[in-house]
């Protein structure tokens, strides 16, 4: 362990020649204050440093000392560093080499262009995203007709893997939360139409919203925050291992290998948890109608068969492949553009979630119009 | 080894590593001399890296004492905050850089525990360290990411250099660079080495390396350091693993080129 020495500095201005002796350890801690001083000094006068008396330098204190003599020289002068030690002359000399020359990039100026250029891009950005996003669905399909024509070279294993993955093991997760939208809905509904002596009219709010809307969605919505991240995970580490490279060397395709499965898996098991969240819904509602309103189970069962069209169940379930289709594609894209950083992973993973929530949330805006136009 | 006048930097005595029932080293004792280049080799899974870590606190043993710059590193009054204050600086095997900063940053964290230091000074320092390195201005506004494999261990070097430390650990610096990449690092450790007065410690596979960095090397085997010494000491040992590392076809090779370069300087 080195001994504490303070640093000293003390600058001698003579007629013809500054002369600054140092003495004592400097290292990186003093450095400011050397450099500090070193600044202050006349640049009209020859210098000479004496180092006779320093015990410890340290790369931080050669730099201070090697640009001190650079803006000597640019001034004209002469600097002459004596009593370096052969340690402390190899480091100033290695020190000196090896400052750089900074080469600073021209700031580009700021014009209002840029910002239009900007928005330009992040314009031309999102449209051959939409473009690379329907590139992956015709891939889905591809590998599904290829699959069709030569069932041998299709991954029933994976596919099933996947169903358990993506569709069993959710089952606990939409169906409480379908339970609990039903309990909200006929409470809320409970509350309202109490007021005009409506209350039975309950099961026709909680029947068509779960039915309809709710029970689809939320399951979408569930799935794509579970399903979109683990595809993007999965997909974007084999990526990141060059995983999927290896694949496409040794012949295997990998549309048909992993997109096909965890996409089709989607398409099976989606709307099978739809199915599942709009029973629990209704279940939640009728157990919540009988609380509150003293709606009977048998009565709730009555009126929704009377009051609830079958179009309802038909216009939630359609949706469901389309939602499913939505999440894999996501998921998968954003796991192919994971590049061979950790940090790409991370940001892919949650901007699929993102993505996958949003893009299922205008499409069931897209299908609310699509029925209403067509009367459904 | 003749060496018994010299300043000890570090020492390791009776050091036991147990992963589970899996004993890594047993009854490990070393020691690295102020300003020598250390060469630690070892067949695969013989511990290289667990010992690197070990020395910097990263494993704590089952057993043994471990001593560094005079301070029983393993000691329970000893706190991890004194090694910042840059008596060691360590670069693992992928430069092990902050990818969320640029490569100039990541110089900077070390410096930023100095108290009172001019943050645009350590920004120029932060450049010299990188320049240093033998890595151009530029990369300094690089990311991580952006950086090829070697200029990301010579990121990693100038890291474990900011604070300008006495001994620097380096895992593996050679794996994975072409063959004129790695030469130039070796070139770059051994420079650095002597001009700013480190001890090294280094953990390598590189026969290369060994010829043309280290003063000494240390051979790991059956849980323990089996012998240390000179190149040319290590070529007359007759373990069989030893014997085969240091006689085998790569060996002779990295020999035999060494020298003819010997042969060119000297004659």
């Amino acid at each position: 362990m080195d001994e504490g020495q303070t640093p000293e500095i003390e600058i001698a201005e003579g007629a013809d020649v500054v002369t600054v002796t140092l003495g004592g350890a400097w290292t990186l801690a003093d450095v400011t204050r050397l450099d500090a001083d070193l600044r202050a000094l006349p640049s009209d006068r020859p210098l000479g440093v004496d180092m006779a008396a320093v015990t410890r330098l340290d790369t931080a204190t050669a730099w201070a000392l090697s640009t001190l003599k650079s803006r000597v020289d640019a001034a004209g002068q002469s600097l002459e560093i004596k009593g370096a030690g052969p340690g402390a002359a190899s480091l100033l000399q290695t020190v000196g080499e090896a400052i750089p020359i900074p080469s600073d990039p021209a700031e580009p100026p700021f014009r209002m262009s840029n910002i239009l250029a900007d928005l330009g891009e992040v314009v031309a950005g999102a449209l051959s995203f939409l473009l690379a996003l329907l590139g992956y669905f015709g891939l889905f399909l591809i590998s599904l007709f290829r699959a069709l024509r030569h069932p041998r070279d299709f991954p029933v294993t994976a596919l099933v893997h996947h169903c358990e993955q993506v569709g069993l093991k959710a089952v606990p997760i939409v169906s409480l939360m379908a339970f609990l939208i039903g309990v909200v809905l006929a409470f809320q509904g409970a509350t309202q139409l109490r007021q005009f002596g409506a209350e039975v009219f309950v099961v026709d709010l909680i029947a068509i919203s779960i039915l309809r809307e709710l029970g689809i969605l939320l399951t979408a919505i569930i799935v794509a925050g579970r399903t979109a991240s683990a595809f993007t995970a999965a997909i974007g580490s084999m990526k990141m291992r060059e995983e999927i490279d290896a694949m496409q060397t040794l012949g295997i395709d990998p549309a048909m290998s992993l997109f096909l499965p965890r996409i089709l898996a989607l398409i099976i098991m989606l709307p099978i948890l739809g199915l599942i969240a709009n029973l629990m819904g209704l279940i939640g509602g009728c157990v919540m109608a009988w609380v509150e309103l003293q709606i009977s189970p048998a009565m709730f069962s009555t009126r929704l068969v009377d009051g609830t069209d079958i179009s309802h169940v038909i216009v939630g379930m359609v949706k469901a492949p389309v939602f499913a289709v939505i999440i894999g594609v996501v998921g998968c894209h954003a796991g192919m553009q994971v590049k061979s950083n950790a940090e790409s992973l991370g940001r892919r993973t949650s901007a699929a979630v993102v993505t996958a929530i949003f893009s299922v949330i205008v499409a069931d805006a897209l299908f609310s119009i699509f029925f209403a136009q067509i009367g459904m | 080894m003749g060496a018994e006048g010299r300043d000890i930097v570090v020492s390791i005595r009776g050091l036991r590593n147990q992963f589970g029932s899996q004993v890594v080293h047993e009854d490990l004792d070393l020691d690295i001399y102020r300003g020598e280049i250390l060469g630690v080799v070892g067949g695969s899974g013989t511990g290289k890296s667990v010992l690197l870590r070990t020395i910097v606190g990263l494993i704590r043993p089952a057993e043994g004492q471990v001593t560094v710059l005079g301070d029983d590193v393993l000691a329970e009054t000893h706190d991890p905050g004194d090694e910042v204050e840059g008596r060691w600086g360590v670069m693992f095997q992928d430069g092990a850089l902050f990818s969320s900063l640029t490569v100039r940053e990541n110089v900077e964290v070390p410096m930023r525990t100095v108290e009172g230091l001019d943050p645009d000074i350590r920004r120029q320092l932060a450049d010299l360290k990188i320049s240093m390195v033998g890595l151009p201005y530029f990369a300094g506004d690089k990311y991580p990411s952006e950086l090829s494999g070697g200029m990301r261990k010579r990121a990693g070097l100038a890291r474990a250099l900011a604070l300008d430390p006495q001994i620097v650990f380096l895992d593996e610096p050679t794996a994975g660079l072409d063959p004129i990449g790695a030469a130039d690092f070796d070139t770059l450790i051994r420079g650095l080495s002597r001009a700013l007065g480190l001890t090294v410690f280094l953990v390598t596979h590189d026969l290369d390396t060994l010829h043309a960095v280290c003063d000494r090397i240390a051979v790991l085997a059956d849980r323990k350091v089996l012998v240390t010494g000179t190149m040319e000491e290590m070529l007359t040992v007759d373990h069989p693993w030893v014997h085969e590392y240091f006689h085998g076809p790569r060996a002779r090779a990295a020999l035999e080129m060494r020298d003819a370069q010997s042969g060119l300087n000297g004659g």
